[in-house]
This record gives C-alpha cells, structure tokens and sequence, in this order.
C-alpha cells in the first residue's frame, strides 16, 4: 500500500504529499456503478439494483482503505501542525457546504408556505381553476389529488428526539474534555453514550415514519407538505446516522489507542459535525413541527 | 422568395420590430437609450485601449512607466458608472410599473398552454364564453420542404385570437402541462404559463391588423410549432365576431345523450385524433417509443376494457407527457377519439369494446 | 503584488519525503501530483469541448435552413441542453480547476495542494458524470431535452435520460466541491512565508473567490435536481401545483446556484487576465487591491439576483425592480476591472504575442456580452428578448468569448511552463484571429435574431430569420476548425517540437512561477521559498 514509506526520523515532512493512491480512481468507479445501478434501477430495469449494490459495497470497502491510509499516516506522525491545520480548514468548508444543502430546502419549505399556498388561492385562482381552494397549510393541494392525512406535532416524540440530541451535544463535549485531559477512560465513556443517543434518535425516527405512515397517513406523496416533511427530516437523517457512524469510528480509533490529548483532529471533526447535525435538527424542530 | 411576414419578423430584421402598444414603444426606447449609452462607453474605453495598443508599443520604443494606483481615478470610475446605471434605471422603472399594471381591463382572455397548441377563453364583453383552440396551420409538406414555404411559415393558426382596437385587453395565462410562454413582440407582451397558476398580462393595440409571435419557454417536442396569431379589429367588427362565433357554438354543440353511430363517432375520431393526438401518436398509431407509446396493437388501454382508456385520455398521465383533456375535448369528442383508435390501424375487431358512446365517458367524468 | 521575488530558487531534486515520479499508466490513474492531474483536467475539458462543440455543430446543421432536414425536434432539442451541460460542467469549469491545479501551488510556492488524494478524486469524478452524459444518449428515449435549465414540469416528462443527466450533476458537483474545498484550503493554508494575501496574485484571489462561490451554490444545485428526482420516481410533489407545489419554486432554487455559477465560470478568466495584461505591458497591474475588492464585489452580488433569469414568469412588481437594480450594479464592479486593465495597458511597453492577443480580445468581446448583459437586466427589455437569440448571443459573448477566450490565452501563457517548448507562435495568432473572426460571425447575427423576435430553442423558424442562421452556421463550422489548429500547436509544444522555453520566457512576467525551470519539474517547492 502507498502509504507505507514514511519519513525517515520522527520528524513530520513540512506538508506531507501523499504518494500515488489507487483510492480515489477505485471510489469513482464504484460510484460509477453505483449511480448506473441506481439510474436503471428507478427506471425498472432489474439488474439495476444488484448494479447499484455492487457499486455501493465496492465503495464502502475501497473507503475502508482510504481512511486506513490516511489514519496511519496520522498516526505515523507524518502530518505536521500543517497539514493538521488543513483538515481543520476543510472539515469547516465542508459542513458550510452541508449547510447550503439544506438551506435550499428550508428555502423550499419557506417559499412554498409564504408564497405558493397563499398565491394557489387567491379569489382569481378560486374563480379561475381551483374553486375551493382556502389555502391553509398544510393542504391537499388545490386539485384534492392528496389522500387526507393529518400533520407530525411536536409532541412528544419531536421533543423527546430534540432532547436526546442535545443531551448527546453535551456528552459529546464532556468526552472532548475528557480528551483533552487524557482521561482515556472517560472519553471512551462518554463518547459511547453520544452515540448510544445518536442511534437512539435514528430509532426513534423510524418509528415516527412508521407511525406517520400508518397512524397519520402522512407520506411521502402527502403533496407538498409530505415531500418537505420527509426530504427534511429525512436528509437530516440520514446526516445523523453518518454522523453517528463516524464517532463509532473515532470510538474504534480510541480503543485502539490512537489520538492525543493535543492531536485528535479526527475526534473533534465528527464533533463539529455532530453539532452541525444538531443545530439543523432545530431548525427542524421549529418550523417543521412546531410552526 | 419570403418577403417580410405581415405581423412577424421582417427579412433580415435588425432590432425590435415597431410595435403597435406603448409599452412596445417604451421598450424600444428603452433599448435605443442602453444601446447609445453603452456605445459611448465602448468607444471611450477602447479607443483609450487602442490608442495605447497603437503609441505604446515596444516595436515603437515606449518604455513602460511604473504607475499602478491612483485613487482618483478609481472612485471616478467607481461613481460615475454608477450614476450612469442609476439614469438607465429610472425611466425603466417607469415601465415596469406600466407594465406589470393590469388593472381596470375592458376585456379579459384566458390563454392556455398546451402541449403544442393554444387555447383560448373569453371571460367577459361581447365574446364571453366563446372559446376555442388554436393550433398550427402550416402543413406538413412545408416543414419537410416538399412545398415552397409561405411567408407566414410557422406563423399561422386555424383560429386567430380576436380583439378589439383601443381596448385595454388582459390576458390571464395559464397552463395544462408544462410551462409555456405567451409572446407578441408588436405588443412587448411575453408571459409564462405555469401550470396551476394564473399570471397576467396586458395590451392595449393602437393599430388593426395581425400580429404574431411563438411560445418562447422551450416545452417538449414541438415548442417550436405553437404559435400566436392575434387579429386586432375595430369594436364594431369585434361584435360582430362574437355573435358569430357564439351562434356557432350553439348549433355546434354536441348532445352527449344521444346514442351515435360507429361510422359517425369513427368520422368524428379521426378528426379529433388529427388535431390533438398525432403530434405524438402519430398518424400511423406507432408513436414514438418509449416516450410516445404506440396505440396500434397496444394492449394495455385500446385493446383493453374501455374504462381504462377512457381514464387515461380524461385524465392523462401525470409525470408523462400523455395529458389530460377533459377541459379540452367534450364527452362526444372523446368518446369519438377513443372508438377510433380501437378501430384503427390493425385494430379493427380486436379489443374488447369497439365502440365507446358519449354516455360512457359522462359517467366516467 | 508588484514586486515577488523568491529568496532562493528551490532545487528541484525530490526532498526525502517526496517520493519518485510514477510510471506508467499508475502515474496517472493513481496520481497525487497536482501538476499531473492538472494536466488530466485540461485535456478532460478539452475533449468535453469537443463533444459540446459537436453537439453544437449538429443543431446548427439543423438550423442552417428552416424547415426539418436532418433532425427530429426531440433530437434536436437533446442536443441543445446536451450542448449547454457538456459546455458548462465537462468544458468550462474543470478548465478553469485544471489551470488552478497547475498554477495555484506554482504560484504561492506550495509543495502541491492541500489534499493530494482528494483532488485526484475531484479528478476521477469527471469522467464519471461524461460517461452518464454520454450514455444517456444511447438510453430508450434518449439524453434529456428539457433544456439545461432542467426546468420542472418538463424535465418531469422526460425519460430515463434525465435520471442519469440527474446523476451527473450529482457526481460533478461532488467533483467541484471537492476541488473547491482543496484550492480553499491550498491557498489559506499552504503560501510560502512572506506570500501574504495581498501579495498573491490575482488568479489565486480569484479562484479564492471562486472556490466560496462553488461550495455556496453547488449544493444548492443538488438539492434542486434532487427534488426532480423525487418528483420524478418517488411521488413528491415539490413542482407540481395541483398537489399544492410549484413549478417556479424549481426556478427560485435552480438560478440561486445559476446565477452565481456564470460568475464560477468568469472570474478565474478575469484572474488569468490580469496575469496575462501586466506581463505583456510589462508593467505592473494597475489597482491591485481595487481588483480584489471588485471581484468580492461582484461574488457578493451574485447571490442576490438570481431571479433576473426569470422577468418572465410573472413576479410582483417590487420583485421586478428589485432584481433589475440589483443586476444592474454588478456592471460596476466588472467595470471596475475592465478600466484597471486598461490602464495597466496605458504607457506601458506593449509586445503582442498570442496570449496578450487573446487577453485584449477578451477584454474587448466580454465587454460586449456584459453590455448586453446589463441591457437585458432591464427588465422591459428583457420581456421583449427573454429566451430569444439575444440571450444566446449574450452568454456565448461571454461565455465564449469570455471563460473561453481567457482559457486559450491562459494555456499559451503557461505552455511553456508545462511543456518546457515555445508554441509556434505564428500558428498561434493564426489561431487567434481565426477564432476572433469566426467568434464574431458565429454570434454576432444572433443579437439581430433576438431582437427580431426569433425564440431560442427553435428547431425550425420563419423563414425572415434565414440569412442571419446560415451566417451563424457557417461561422460555428469556421469556429470549430479553428480549434484544430489550437490542438495542433498544443500537441505540437508537448511532443517537445519547438524551441526549448527558459524558466522565465515572458520578458514582463512576474510570480514564483517562473523561479523554477521550464517544464515544470515533477516536485516544486518542496521547501517552501521566502517570499519578501
Ligand atoms: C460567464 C458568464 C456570464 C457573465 C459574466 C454574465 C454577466 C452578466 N449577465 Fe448573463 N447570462 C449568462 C452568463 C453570463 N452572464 C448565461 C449563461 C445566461 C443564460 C442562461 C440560460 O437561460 O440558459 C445569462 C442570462 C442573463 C440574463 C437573463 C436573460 C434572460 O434569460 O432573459 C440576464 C438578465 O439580467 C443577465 C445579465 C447579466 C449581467 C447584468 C451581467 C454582468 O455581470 C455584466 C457586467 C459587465 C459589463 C456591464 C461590461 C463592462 C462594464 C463597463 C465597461 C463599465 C461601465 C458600464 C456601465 C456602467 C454601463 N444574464
Ligand atoms: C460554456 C459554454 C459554451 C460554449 C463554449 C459554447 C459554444 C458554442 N455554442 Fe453554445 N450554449 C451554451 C454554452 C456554450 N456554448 C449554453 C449554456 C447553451 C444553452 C443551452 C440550453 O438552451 O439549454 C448554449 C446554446 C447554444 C445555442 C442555442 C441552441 C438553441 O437554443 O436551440 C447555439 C446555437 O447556435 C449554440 C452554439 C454554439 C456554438 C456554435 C459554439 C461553438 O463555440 C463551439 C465550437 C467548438 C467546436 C465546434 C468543437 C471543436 C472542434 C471539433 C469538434 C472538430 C470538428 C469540427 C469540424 C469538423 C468543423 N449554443
Ligand atoms: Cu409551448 Cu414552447
Ligand atoms: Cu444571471
């Protein structure tokens, strides 16, 4: 593997350069397969979905030895305050672009209620194509082509997850604390507690969607309210379990004994992704259910 | 060879045509004033760069001289741009609000986008409730170049939007399918038609005559051949059209009760089929697949139980191009479309269902 | 920047920890070196603007006469939006990230970029979105046709051609913010000593610049096409109004990315200008800071007028004005730019080799297609040309004429520095005036087409607009031949035909990057410079 020269001596290179890397040119082309998969797939072509497994499988194992890589050359002390510096940067521009990303779809959930609901029903499109229509939000949509359901409140189960994120906000910094004063012991603690809440969350999550889909009938063709509901909701799911999936990581680095009470970048990436995470969910919090 | 398209473009035309409403006129100012403004400036920033590409040369000896700031100057050329925009602004801004004003109409139009033609409603005066489609005119052999093209190539309709002359006229345009755009250049009118939204526009014509324009929001396949044809009148005329055109309606009007004949639905079907199915379809049945699906040996609808396809041409199929025409096509229409495509092609006495009767399609709706 | 000197020339040799250069294809495949990969960018881009220019070719066969002579509609119409999301995601923009892969590192004296892995990654991506692009063609139903603007309902009725058209954006924006997060990180991170902000040159500034813009919008834009998606296959109604969406909602969220990306695609041209400008007057650039300031400016602007794309649709009269004025004010800033160069130009010592041709004929072109540009901000005019030829004409002048114009300038510029051979610079002006005529002719007649009322996307027109397509179709021919004879002095330059360049071949040229020899050598900068 290309990582394994190193430089001589203890000292790190000025900015480590990695040497050449199969990785990168193997990730696209599982990609490739992915995305081909998934393109056939929607459009019910059958070998789609194995196309799209394969695809997604070869990723995930060709990221195994990526991240392997790249923690050994941490570890191999080949990354100077630097390159350190580097990872800082990019994990901060990278959650900013994570930000936008939803941004758009709080932008989408915005202009729908504040502009197209209260236009779809003023007097002249009451008198002209949708007679009737009162526009209230959430609605059936104008033509009556939604199926009735009845809304996701933020009692309790909305309160109870926004409650177990931010408790795992907080365990998350008494672990980094812990880090920081080297004690191995109770950052480990801690940090599994963070992601115990963080999978908890997710659980609690899905029984919400199966609760919305059989008790409310709310779902993801529920009209306009229904898509923002669930792509909402459902993005910042799915951040949560990458989230989570990246502090089990970190967990699994602890045990094996890597980071230091002043080198632990890794760690504190997957927290300020957390926090992002967190901080998205309460913007969820407020204007998808309570408001 | 084409001469210039009465209402339309003018061979080799140079720039906006002169226009028949004042908001036309505006623009046309409007450009005149940004095009004499941003030329001064072009020739004032390039003929300081050539006169520097010309005296300061190397090959000439010029020694290159060392300045690189002066704050002078660049709030200069910082504040009067500037000021410049500002100017181009104002009288904008006074067409704008002209523009976007169509309050107080004398007469009100629904414009409605299809996919690829125009229909158009009266909302009130003399024409209320007349309406009718407007498709292309042009015949195939000229777009295939087998027949020397008119002037009027791809400019002309079968029915002709009518207005009166000096009359504020509103049109409220809409869509059925996907976006589309309304435009007259000799009004300065261009609307979107969203679909499942109204938006409004207005003219008020100074001159009779007939304008043209085209649907400028690209919309499938045959964006290109839906045009616009507006007939501006005087009022007298006007009405008389309208009482035309509303008697007409009347001894038009099918009676969906009445039980009809196959050769008589048959007749009628291939007519309908003809204005408002082959565009996809095609003449011969076999579509264009996979986003066209055949009709001739398909087995899913024609040859299948009547309610589906019934269904199917009431409502269309949202998410595909197939749309739905219960505003478009009254019962005895689609009752007559439908028994002809179960009859058609190498589909004579095949399905189940030959023939579909007005009645069935009522009770469908 | 007026003065950068390099305190001692680095050796070129590898430091301990650099390692050899690879061989082979793995040298390519695997690469980590950014001038490598660089290099796989450019010439990327420029098979993609081969495929572009193919598919522009083909409509504009189309369009040579009315009528239908080669072309079904719904063909036609594929080759249109092919055109433009093969031009602006396969040809423009990994361009312009090639140049910032050679020249960002060359120019702060930084030992390569600062994810060397990732930004090979941000590479490999590329050919992945080609590949769906390409293939789409071939799929039932064929590529998409809804434009590509991908405007909903429209792209709702397409087939699957539009799921991978979809997938490809997916994939190429990953690659942008990939490459946009690594340029971030390269030049706030990696300068040598002493290379402070206001020292770096402007085409650092602006990919600086550039990079904010990529990582703001490009998610945006997956977010859009991402509720086309579902949309399209999983029943979500975001644009469809009867189940209380909106078809303009896709637009709002469509030209919030759409509007910042033209400037994606301009502003690293305006920093290989201001490269090119001061180096052939052989003094320095005038107003420096004034630059750096007016393309914040700008970038900052381009967020707030997204919906001057969309006059047509019928907003509220406050929305008009609104994004009329704000539209109109970007003409400052960008004037601001095109005064500096011009009096950088002012009593300098002018030569004219093939770059500086290239750098004044975009001055003098883009000029054009900004004036244009602010013509149809305002918002009558824009009703009256909104989505004719005029809006065509507008963007090729900047777009072509522009991004394209700064790139061919861009590469004589710095061919030497990657290939170690002078160009042959008659062929090169050949190239130039070639491509400047035939530009001209190309696009001119489409402002005339435009104004007359000729709408864009037309597979067949009225038979008054012949004249002015049969120009515009012969220009396009003449246009792309043009780009043969660039590919020949390229090809000619690498195959180490030509005179062997020095480290420094521009008499007026000035930055790190011409401290070290000519090619390039494989590692540089190992040891960062001091710069004072
Ligand atoms: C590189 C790409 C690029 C650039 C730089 C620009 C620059 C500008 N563009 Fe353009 N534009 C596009 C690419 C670009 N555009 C594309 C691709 C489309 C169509 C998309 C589609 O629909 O498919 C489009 C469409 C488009 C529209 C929508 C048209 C329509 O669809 O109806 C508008 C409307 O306002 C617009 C405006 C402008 C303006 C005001 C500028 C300004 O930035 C220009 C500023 C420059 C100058 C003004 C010249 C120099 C200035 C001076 C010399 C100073 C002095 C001058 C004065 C004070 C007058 N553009
Ligand atoms: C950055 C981008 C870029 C570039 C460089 C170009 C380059 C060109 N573009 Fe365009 N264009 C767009 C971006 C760009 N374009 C966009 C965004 C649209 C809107 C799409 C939409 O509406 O959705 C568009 C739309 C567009 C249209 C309008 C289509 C329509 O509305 O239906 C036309 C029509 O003439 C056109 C023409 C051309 C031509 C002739 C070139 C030429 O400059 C191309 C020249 C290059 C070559 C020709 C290739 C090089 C040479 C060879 C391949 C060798 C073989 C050559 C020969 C044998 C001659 N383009
Ligand atoms: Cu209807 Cu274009
Ligand atoms: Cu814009």
């Amino acid at each position: 593997m290309s990582a394994s020269h190193s430089a001589h001596g203890n000292e790190a290179p000025y900015y480590y350069v990695p040497a050449d890397s199969p990785h990168p040119v193997r990730a696209s082309f599982s990609l490739l397969l992915a995305l081909l998969g998934a393109a056939l797939w929607i459009n019910s072509y059958a070998i789609g979905h194995w196309v799209f497994l394969l695809g997604i499988l070869s990723l995930f194992v060709v990221l195994f030895g990526w991240f392997g890589d790249a923690i050994r050359e941490s570890e191999g002390g080949l990354n100077s305050l630097r390159v350190d510096h580097s990872y800082r940067w990019s994990m901060a521009w990278f959650i900013f672009s994570e930000v936008m990303f939803f941004a758009a779809f709080f932008g989408a959930l915005w202009y729908v209620r504040q502009v197209t609901t209260p236009w779809l029903s003023d007097l002249e499109h009451q008198a002209l194509l949708w007679p009737s229509f009162t526009g209230t939000w959430p609605n059936l949509g104008p033509a009556g082509v939604v199926e009735p359901f009845e809304t996701m409140g933020p009692f309790w189960l909305p309160t109870i997850n926004t409650a177990l994120l931010l408790t795992s906000g907080l365990t998350l910094t008494i672990a980094h604390h812990a880090l920081r004063a080297s004690h191995r012991g109770k950052t480990m603690f801690w940090l599994a507690a963070t992601v115990i809440l963080g999978f908890t969350f997710v659980a609690c999550q899905a029984y919400e969607y199966f609760h919305a889909y059989h008790e409310l009938n709310l779902r993801f063709d529920s009209g306009a309210y229904g898509s923002l509901f669930y792509m909402l909701t459902g993005f910042h799911g799915f951040h949560v379990i990458l989230g989570a999936t990246m502090l089990t990581v970190i967990l699994f680095r602890l045990i094996k004994g890597h980071f230091t009470a002043d080198h632990h970048f890794g760690f504190e990436g997957a927290a300020w992704y957390w926090h992002f995470v967190d901080v998205v969910w309460l913007g969820l919090y407020l204007f998808v259910y309570w408001f | 060879q084409v001469t210039d398209m009465p209402g339309g473009p003018r061979v080799n035309q140079l720039n906006l045509p002169p226009g028949v409403t004042e908001i036309a006129n505006d623009i046309m100012w409007l450009h005149w004033m940004m095009l004499i403004i941003c030329t001064v400036i072009f020739i004032g920033v390039f003929g300081v760069m050539f006169y520097s590409i010309v005296m300061h040369r190397k090959s000439r000896g010029a020694k290159a001289s060392k300045f690189h700031e002066h704050v002078g100057v660049e709030v200069a050329w910082t504040v009067i741009p500037f000021l410049i925009v500002i100017a181009m602004a104002l009288p904008a801004t006074r067409t704008v609000v002209a523009m976007k004003d169509t309050s107080s109409a004398d007469l009100t139009i629904k414009a409605t986008g299809y996919q690829w033609k125009w229909g158009y409603e009266y909302l009130d005066g003399a024409a209320k409730d007349v309406k009718f489609l407007s498709t292309l005119s042009t015949p195939r052999t000229q777009i295939m170049g087998t027949e020397p093209r008119s002037n009027t190539y791809l400019m002309e309709v079968d029915n002709e939007l009518v207005v009166p002359v000096d009359r504020k006229v509103r049109i409220i345009v809409t869509s059925a399918d996907v976006i589309h755009a309304w435009m007259v250049p000799d009004f300065g009118v261009k609307q979107d038609a969203i679909p499942g939204f109204l938006r409004d526009t207005w003219f008020r014509a100074t001159k009779t005559g007939t304008y043209r324009g085209q649907c400028a929001e690209l919309c499938g396949k045959d964006h290109a051949f839906m045009p616009i044809v507006v007939r501006v009148v005087s009022q007298e005329e006007f009405d008389a059209w309208a009482n035309e055109q509303k008697q007409a309606l009347a001894s038009a009007a099918d009676d969906p009760t009445k039980e009809w004949t196959k050769e008589d639905l048959m007749a009628r079907g291939e007519k309908v089929f003809a204005a408002n199915c082959v565009a996809c379809h095609q003449a011969n049945g076999k579509g264009m697949p996979p986003t066209f699906p055949p009709l001739d040996g398909d087995e899913k609808y024609v040859l299948a139980p009547k309610q589906g396809q019934i269904d199917t041409v009431l409502n269309g199929h949202p998410g595909t191009a197939m749309a739905a025409f219960r505003d478009q096509l009254n019962d005895v229409e689609i009752a007559a479309v439908i028994t002809y495509t179960r009859n058609a092609w190498s589909n004579a006495g095949k399905g189940p269902d030959p023939v579909v009767q007005p009645a069935d399609v009522t009770a469908q709706r | 920047m007026s003065s950068v000197t390099a305190d001692h020339v680095p050796a070129s040799h590898g430091h301990d920890d650099h390692h050899e250069m690879p061989r082979g294809w793995r040298r390519w495949l695997f690469a980590t070196n950014h001038k490598d990969i660089g290099t796989m960018y450019l010439i990327f881009s420029f098979l993609m603007l081969l495929e572009g220019g193919t598919l522009a070719l083909l409509l504009r066969t189309e369009l040579f006469e009315p009528g239908l002579q080669f072309f079904q509609p719904e063909l036609f119409n594929q080759f249109t939006t092919m055109h433009g999301l093969i031009m602006i995601f396969g040809a423009i923009m990994p361009a312009f990230v090639g140049f910032a892969n050679w020249m960002i590192p060359l120019q702060i004296g930084a030992s390569d970029m600062a994810f060397a892995r990732m930004n090979n990654f941000s590479f490999w991506l590329l050919p992945v979105g080609a590949i769906l692009f390409t293939a789409s063609f071939f799929v039932p139903g064929g590529a998409t046709a809804s434009g590509w603007t991908m405007y909903a309902p429209l792209s709702l009725q397409m087939g699957p051609g539009m799921d991978f058209a979809i997938f490809a954006v997916h994939i190429l924006g990953a690659s942008s913010i990939m490459g946009a997060i690594n340029i971030i990180v390269t030049i706030l991170n990696m300068r040598a000593p002493g290379m402070t902000l206001m020292k770096m040159p402007l085409f650092c500034w602006t990919w600086l610049i550039t990079a904010y813009l990529l990582i703001a919008v490009m998610p945006v834009l997956a977010a859009a096409v991402t509720m086309l998606l579902t949309d399209r296959h999983f029943g979500t109604s975001f644009f469809n109004a009867a189940a209380g969406g909106d078809p303009v909602l896709y637009q709002h969220v469509f030209w919030f990315f759409g509007h910042p990306e033209v400037y994606i695609m301009i502003l690293p041209a305006f920093g290989i200008v201001s490269a090119i400008v001061p180096a052939f007057a052989r003094k320095p650039l005038f107003g420096y800071a004034s630059m750096v300031y007016a393309t914040a400016a700008i970038a900052i602007l381009s967020f707030l007028v997204w919906a001057h794309h969309m006059f047509a649709t019928g907003m509220p009269v406050t929305g008009q004005l609104y994004f009329m004025y704000a539209t109109m004010l970007i003409s400052i800033p960008t004037g601001v730019k095109i005064f500096n160069w011009v009096a950088t130009m002012w009593r300098g010592s002018l030569t004219f080799e093939t770059p500086m041709l290239f750098a004044i004929g975009f001055i003098f072109v883009f000029t054009l297609g900004g004036f244009t540009g602010l013509i149809v901000a305002v918002a009558p005019i824009d009703i009256a040309v909104h989505d004719t030829y005029y809006v065509v004409a507008h963007f090729h002048y900047v777009l072509v004429a522009g991004s394209l114009f700064a790139l061919f300038g861009g590469a004589y510029y710095w061919l030497p520095k990657w290939t170690g051979r002078m160009y042959d610079e008659r062929l090169g002006k050949w190239h130039f005036w070639s491509t400047m005529i035939s530009f001209n002719v190309t696009f001119f007649p489409m402002h005339f087409l435009g104004l007359a009322g000729m709408p864009r996307r037309y597979v067949d027109y009225a038979a008054q607009f012949t004249d002015f397509h049969q120009i515009a179709t012969i220009g396009a021919f003449w246009f792309g031949l043009s780009q043969i004879l660039f590919m020949y002095v390229v090809l000619k330059a690498y195959a180490g035909r030509g005179e062997p360049a020095a480290a420094k071949p521009w008499e007026g040229a000035e930055g790190l990057e011409w401290t070290v020899a000519s090619p390039a050598p494989f590692h540089t900068f190992v040891t960062p410079p001091v710069v004072k």
